[in-house]
């Protein structure tokens, strides 16, 4: 990075009127100040992604590795131009945001479609959508800016985290309702990230989790019986080895039997035998473990390392309140969706409907996921923008 | 708080929560080490358990043959529709458009769409199993316009040798639970696979069944079949080649002209069983094909029970043919002699009771050679008395009756050779003098089966004087059996032949009147009529009812043995003919008509086939 541009940059935003020529310049120097080894890392992983999608479709190119393709290049370009947005404008739209999100949640409430035993989709002009995935981001821009425009931001005061509880619970019971266990956890775990990351003292998370420890009972006699279904097989998988066992038993298989080496691209049995039904979804990791064995399966394990280390790196270089908590809370996120989805098949959590990120076919997850790392760049990119306090209140 | 306070107490928590997540990939990590390396080959077994199924061959049964290599038992190709669900244009439609080919129930249509039901898609259906091949045919020509309708093939057990050979045959079905419980052989678990369930079939199921094959093959989770990986041809039955000749088979059943009854004629010298026919039979192929419940019925419930083997199953008491054994018995014991004679006065008195001689009013002297000619009751009662019941038991044995031949039928009677120590184990009580008078005539607690009594003939025929025993099957690595010496002295054996000769050749003789008069062949033999009933004092006053006039079931049993040439022997025979009346008008003329029968065969040239056994034409 050249001396010229930053110096051109932090032109540009020391002013508060930015004029066009210098905007251009500015989008041009932002490019500049994009972490290219966090794309590339990116990349990597989409690429292993589309190899496996190759093989899972039994080599078939166009089945599912081509779109996912189209997606990821459509997604990588959303992403990219996310990140040189002016942070100040995505500061701007979080609880905006946060409140359509919310409209979304309440429209699936009451206009959803069912898709898999759960109210999660909504159809809107013959698009789609899926706004619990949407609020995991939302909720994570929500909070940053609220802690970010709180008067006491050293302090955070137990009165202050009204507001934060709410934010939190709105988004969580709805999606609980739906019924989504899985992201309604993570939803509530990125938030709390936030929350931890903006200093709300470690004695409440100390005291919550014993709290949520206390209800636990309780909040079993409400959970669903396929959930209840899905805690039990997990702890005991060979209860129901041909029903909801069923699942966890086979990928354990195709993990093991995929050995130190792996059998080698396509010659997975387990997932080109349909013993594991949807293996370009959730259960995409699999078809690594099996192929390319524990050397394939680390591998791309060290690689998710890697970014979500990197991830850290680019929140800590970040000098605006608002854009570390974002950044964290966005890390977090990814890398709460890799854990899920990994400790998923390889049996040390219960199914939930978690997609390896960047890996796993599928278009929405596919965009949630880069439009999340777009908006960690953007706080990367903007780190030495000065963001004031009152920027982010209300009004 | 100042902003670097800020700044660094998130870096602290950033290192803090980093820290955490990198200990959470350190799980991951462990676990994948776990999984893929340190378990890795339980796993891998558990993964090609998953992929590869072990599909079984059926191997083809072994065929039952005759001893000239006749096929008595095959298996006959079936011709069948079978139907894969996922390649028609909707099953019902597929139905429709094969009914305008071959007739198709509505039982069959029902069955047919319920096992689709059941099915996944790509299972094959059995619409049907066997048709005819025209009926075939027209199916095969018109399959371009059937899609989803195969050809089957498959075999059916054909038994060709009719209801003559149907007992020693016996035939195959469907295992039950428990045969596979009692045998671990999985082609037992088959869909359609049929043991021998009765017979030799039964007896050399292991023989004929012969040994599956098996191919791997890799699977789907739903079971589809990708592709072959490996395959073992298995081993087909072995054939089972018989002494029978299906001729003489044939032609023994036949000549029973509708009698009930059971007979063998063994090769005396090496006691090869060239019939045994047993009266009446049935279609053993009803039962291969699975049998109606009416059909079994009516077989059960017959009183003349055609599901018996009465040659081997079938106890008799001897009558008069068991004065072979008395005889023998008793010249062994000096008791009788050539000068020996006794006078037959129509009966004799013993403790008051009065035990009667065929002949009404007596046969007057006696010696052993004219009592037995004339099968004189009386001659028998007095010598077998003094011989006792005892050395009677033990001549006979030696002659083969009361024994159990290993010929290789699982369904075998032994007749019963009492003794005194038989009485007392059995009744508690000592053996009565009277019971030696019956015992002496072969009757009362004396029974014996066809075979064992053919095997007495046969021992008395035998030319080298061996102790023969009878052989159903014929052993490839033991062509020629081989037999100890009979355990009688020859010149009783000499004697008991000059009286079996007079019994058939002397005018005088009890069978004369059908003795065998064929190319200048002679037959000797005794005959043999036993009482089922008990005539009462009464009866004899007003003279004994005749057979004619009394009910099928009372009627005295016919029976014959005897053997051919006289001078030369080469066949015996025992004929039985249960209630068929007296024995030298009913089952003589049948004995001679197999011994001629065996003769003839003999005299011309014989169709022998590749791998069917040599007969033995040297005596």
């Amino acid at each position: 990075m050249g001396n010229a541009s930053r110096r051109l940059s932090s032109l540009a935003w020391e002013d508060g009127t930015i004029p066009s020529i210098q905007r251009a310049g500015g989008v041009f120097a932002k490019i500049w100040r994009l972490s290219f080894v966090y794309i590339g890392l990116i990349c990597a992983v989409a690429a292993i992604g589309f190899l496996l999608l190759f093989s899972a479709a039994d080599g078939d190119l166009n089945a599912y590795a081509v779109p996912q393709m189209k997606r990821f290049a459509v997604g990588l370009f959303i992403a990219i131009c996310v990140a040189l947005i002016d942070i100040r404008f995505i500061m701007k739209l979080a609880y905006p945001a946060y409140v359509g999100t919310l409209l979304l949640l309440i429209g699936v409430e009451l206009f959803g479609r069912v898709g898999m035993g759960a109210q999660r989709w909504l159809d809107i002009g013959g698009v789609s959508l899926q706004p619990s995935e949407l609020m995991k981001i939302a909720i994570i821009l929500a909070l940053a800016r609220y802690f970010h425009s709180l008067p006491t931001r050293e302090g955070v005061p137990i009165k202050s985290l009204i507001i934060p509880a709410l934010l939190i619970a709105a988004p969580v019971l709805l999606v609980l309702n739906q019924p989504d266990l899985g992201t309604a956890l993570l939803i509530a775990l990125g938030a709390l990230t936030v929350a931890f990351m903006a200093g709300v003292p470690l004695r409440l998370f100390v005291f919550g989790a014993a709290g949520a420890a206390a209800v636990m009972p309780f909040a079993w006699t409400q959970l669903h019986d396929y959930q209840k279904a899905r805690v039990m097989t997990f702890l005991d998988p060979s209860r129901d080895p041909l029903g909801a066992g069923y699942h966890i038993t086979q990928s354990k298989i195709a993990l093991g039997s995929g050995g130190t080496w792996g059998r080698g691209l396509m010659e997975g049995t387990q997932s080109h035998l349909s013993f594991l039904p949807e293996s370009q979804t959730d259960f995409i990791f699999t078809v690594l473990a099996e192929e390319f064995g524990l050397f394939g399966a680390s591998g791309l394990v060290m690689i998710y390392v890697v970014m979500i280390g990197l991830g850290w790196i680019m929140a800590g270089s970040v000098k605006n309140h608002f854009g570390r908590l974002m950044a964290a809370g966005l890390n977090t996120m990814f890398f709460l969706y890799v854990l899920v989805n990994i400790a998923m098949v390889i049996g040390l959590m219960p199914v939930v409907g978690v997609p390896l990120p960047l890996v796993s076919y599928g278009g929405t997850a596919m965009l949630t996921v880069l439009l999340g790392l777009g908006l960690l760049m953007n706080a990367h990119v903007h780190r030495d923008v000065e963001l004031s306090r009152n920027e982010g209140v209300i009004l | 708080m100042s902003e670097e306070k800020l700044t660094e107490r998130f870096t602290r928590r950033a290192i803090l929560f980093g820290g955490m997540q990198a200990l959470a990939f350190g799980v991951i990590g462990a676990r994948l080490y776990q999984l893929q390396v340190v378990e890795a080959d339980l796993y891998r077994t558990l993964a090609e358990d998953n992929r590869i199924n072990l599909e079984l061959l059926p191997p083809v049964r072994g065929r039952i043959l005759d001893r000239f290599g006749r096929e008595l038992a095959r298996n006959q190709r079936t011709h069948g529709v079978i139907l894969i669900p996922e390649q028609t244009n909707g099953v019902e439609a597929t139905l429709d458009q094969l009914a305008r080919l071959v007739p198709i129930s509505d039982d069959v249509r029902q069955r047919v769409i319920r096992d689709v039901g059941r099915n996944r898609s790509f299972t094959p259906i059995t619409v049907i199993n066997d048709m005819e091949w025209q009926a075939f045919a027209k199916v095969n020509v018109n399959s371009p316009d059937l899609p989803g309708v195969h050809s089957k093939t498959g075999y059916r057990r054909d038994y060709l040798g009719g209801e003559s050979l149907s007992h020693l045959l016996g035939y195959v079905g469907y295992p039950s639970e428990n045969d596979q419980q009692r045998d671990p052989d999985p082609l037992l678990n088959m869909p359609g696979f049929q043991i021998g369930r009765r017979g030799l079939e039964r007896q050399f199921d292991t023989e004929l069944r012969g040994k599956a094959g098996n191919r791997q093959v890799e699977v789907n989770a739903l079971g589809r079949v990708i592709r072959e990986l490996d395959r073992e041809e298995g081993e087909a039955g072995k054939d089972l080649v018989l002494t029978i000749d299906a001729n003489l088979q044939d032609f023994s059943a036949a000549r029973f002209e509708g009698e009930t009854g059971a007979a063998v004629l063994l090769d005396v010298a090496n006691g090869d069983v060239l019939a045994m026919a047993s009266t009446p039979g049935f279609d053993a192929n009803k039962f291969a094909t699975g049998i109606s419940t009416h059909d079994w019925r009516k077989l059960v419930d017959d009183p003349r029970s055609p599901l018996l083997n009465k040659a081997v199953q079938g106890r008799y008491p001897p009558g008069s043919t068991f004065k072979i054994a008395v005889l023998a018995a008793a010249l062994e014991a000096g008791i009788t002699t050539d000068a020996r004679k006794v006078m037959c006065g129509g009966h004799i008195e013993m403790g008051g009771h009065r035990f009667h001689c065929w002949h009404r009013f007596g046969h007057g002297m006696m010696n052993f050679k004219q009592a037995t000619r004339e099968s004189c009751d009386v001659y028998f009662y007095q010598i077998a008395r003094e011989v006792g019941i005892d050395r009677i038991a033990d001549m006979s044995r030696r002659l083969g009756l009361g024994q159990v031949y290993d010929i290789g039928l699982p369904e075998q009677a032994k007749g019963l050779i009492p003794d005194r120590n038989w009485k007392q184990a059995v009744y508690g009580q000592p053996w009565q003098v009277g019971e030696t008078f019956i015992a002496g005539i072969g009757q009362g607690f004396v029974t014996s089966t066809a075979l064992e009594l053919a095997v007495m003939t046969a021992r008395v025929a035998n030319p080298a004087r061996q102790a023969v025993a009878p052989r159903l099957v014929v052993d490839p690595n033991d062509m020629m059996p081989t037999f100890s010496e009979l355990p009688v002295k020859p010149w009783i054996i000499d004697r008991v032949r000059d009286s079996l000769d007079a019994v058939t050749n002397h005018p005088a003789g009890t069978a004369f009147e059908h003795r065998m008069m064929w190319q200048h062949q002679e037959m000797a033999g005794k005959t043999g009529t036993a009482q089922v009933r008990r005539i009462t004092q009464a009866e004899r006053d007003q003279g004994v009812l005749a057979n004619k006039e009394l009910p099928w079931s009372q009627r005295d049993h016919a029976l014959f043995v005897g053997y051919a040439p006289v001078d030369k022997p080469r066949y015996g025979v025992s004929v039985i003919v249960e209630h068929g009346g007296s024995g030298s008008s009913v089952a003589t003329p049948i004995a001679r008509d197999l011994l001629i029968a065996a003769l003839q065969r003999d005299s011309g040239a014989q169709p022998t086939r590749e791998g069917a056994p040599v007969r033995e034409q040297e005596v």
